[in-house]
């Protein structure tokens, strides 16, 4: 097994009190002496503080210093509207395959001359790797490895953010700037994993710890691990690449159509010219065979990824899966997303998921779980 | 009290041997969300699977620490599994089985081996 590599943050997590566990090759903090379920609610409540320094951060330049070279370059990877994405706009993305199975899902911003894309610890080796394939001729691909990333979620991060960058509070959801701080300039996104108001924020890598410090004397923030970001982001009914998407999952099965903007799409000016763009423009114009949908089983008992999914509790084959699964700290119950064939993936209908070979009955509901609180 | 390699505890109590898991048990399983009792009057034998708790990171067993029957359950764990986190060596106790044997709890861990036991 290779060596495990560690973020700029690793050191603090031990003093923290961080329980380490490996993570897309990293050694990361999974919980505090909290605990995952206090860590979820205080994030809810006040503001918590993440380390992602293990994601990837990567500049696509083109030669003309123009980003919209670099978004019409992009677009050829992804089925999103780009060249449509204003200067100081952060818009969602994922990278699809031949098969129209989705390799990676990705932030991109506009950052006026170039973009700033920020993608999965897991997927950053190969995402660069397919950039650099498929792109070099028309965009330099720059990794930041030694840049440091830090998140910060929650109703009290605003008021935080703005103390430690001066602006910060003005910004919308999905706008990014560049701001001033005793810690360098801050690359600031206002978004996030977690259904709430905050921030992603960028920082020198030799500026890490200090800011992260800073964010931490502040008596609303709190460090959050692993464990409580997976519950957030699972209430919030977002996806975690790996799991809730895959290279065997299409964009439109997994509900992320609203990424994929008109102009990209059947008569759009721009129609199609992303990998698998057979596929999801037919599963877009007739509808795809599964969904991914949101579950709440009816009894305390969580229902886990890999748990197989029945129309009756005693029909013989599953017809579908769970794919993330576990307790919502917030929801006060147990929650679920899977793949359930489309009929079966209303609102209102409830499978049976096997449990410990028990039939365990759960109802089909709107994702997200939970109503966002994001600045709009 | 008497200790699990399993991270269980007993006591005697009017004859019925109490299990629960030990402090140690609660803090690395982390917050508990779900707890599946098995049914009173159930045969068991040692290392059957006779409890299912689940935390807000996985799911584990309790064993049936020795041969007997579930004689009662702790209903108050089904409407708050979190009492496993704040008393897990009282309040929080899973079962009380019938025991023919009271000397089999002799070949468990007295509280020092089991401090041992944990490092």
């Amino acid at each position: 097994m290779p060596e495990l590599k560690r973020t700029a943050l690793y050191d603090l997590h031990l003093d923290l009190g961080a329980r380490m566990v490996p993570f897309a090759g990293y050694e990361m903090p999974v919980q505090y002496a909290p605990g995952v379920l206090r860590e979820h609610l205080h994030c809810r409540a006040a503001a918590g503080l993440f380390d992602v320094g293990h994601m990837g951060q990567v500049i696509l330049r083109a030669p003309s210093g123009q980003a919209a070279d670099a978004a019409a370059a992009l677009e050829r990877l992804v089925p999103v509207d780009l060249l449509g994405l204003a200067p100081g706009r952060q818009r969602y993305a994922m990278f699809t395959d031949d098969a129209g199975g989705i390799l990676d899902d990705l932030m991109v911003a506009n950052r006026g001359d170039h973009l700033f894309l920020v993608v999965n610890a897991a997927c950053k080796g190969a995402d660069i790797a397919h950039l650099r394939a498929h792109l070099s001729g028309d965009c330099a691909v720059e990794e930041l490895a030694d840049r440091g990333l830090l998140a910060l979620q929650g109703p009290a991060a605003a008021s935080v953010m703005d103390r430690i960058a001066p602006g910060a509070a003005a910004m919308r959801f999905m706008d990014v700037a560049v701001i001033n701080s005793a810690f360098g300039p801050l690359w600031l996104s206002r978004s996030g994993y977690t259904g709430e108001d905050g921030f992603e924020i960028s920082v020198e890598g030799t500026q890490t710890v200090a800011l992260a410090r800073a964010l931490l004397a502040e008596p609303s923030v709190q460090p959050i691990g692993l464990g409580a970001r997976d519950s957030l982001r699972l209430e919030a009914g977002l996806c975690l690449y790996g799991h809730d998407i895959d290279t065997t999952t299409s964009p439109i099965e997994a509900g992320l159509s609203w990424a994929i903007q008109k102009v990209r799409r059947a008569g759009g000016a721009r129609e199609g010219g992303f990998p698998g763009a057979g596929r999801i423009l037919r599963e877009l114009a007739d509808g795809p065979a599964r969904l991914r949908v949101g579950l709440r089983p009816q009894t305390r008992a969580p229902m886990r990824e890999g748990t197989p999914l029945f129309a009756a509790e005693d029909a013989a084959d599953p017809v579908g899966i769970v794919t993330s699964g576990g307790f919502g700290p917030s929801i006060e119950a147990p929650l679920a997303m899977g793949y359930l064939p489309v009929d079966l993936g209303q609102k209102g209908r409830t499978v049976w998921g096997e449990v410990r070979g028990r039939r365990m009955a759960a109802d089909v509901v709107a994702l997200p779980f939970r109503d966002p609180n994001y600045k709009r | 009290m008497y200790y699990t390699e399993e991270h269980e505890w007993l006591r005697v109590e009017d004859d019925l041997v109490v299990v629960g898991i030990t402090e140690h048990a609660a803090e690395q399983l982390g917050d508990i969300v779900f707890v599946d009792l098995p049914d009173e009057g159930k045969t068991v034998s040692k290392d059957d699977e006779v409890v299912v708790i689940e935390s807000v990171k996985a799911a584990s067993d309790i064993l049936a620490p020795l041969d007997g029957e579930i004689v009662e359950v702790n209903g108050a764990l089904t409407d708050n599994p979190g009492l496993v986190n704040e008393d897990p060596l009282g309040e929080a106790w899973f079962f009380k089985m019938k025991v023919e044997d009271l000397s089999a709890l002799d070949d468990l861990m007295d509280e020092a081996a089991y401090k041992k036991f944990i490092g």
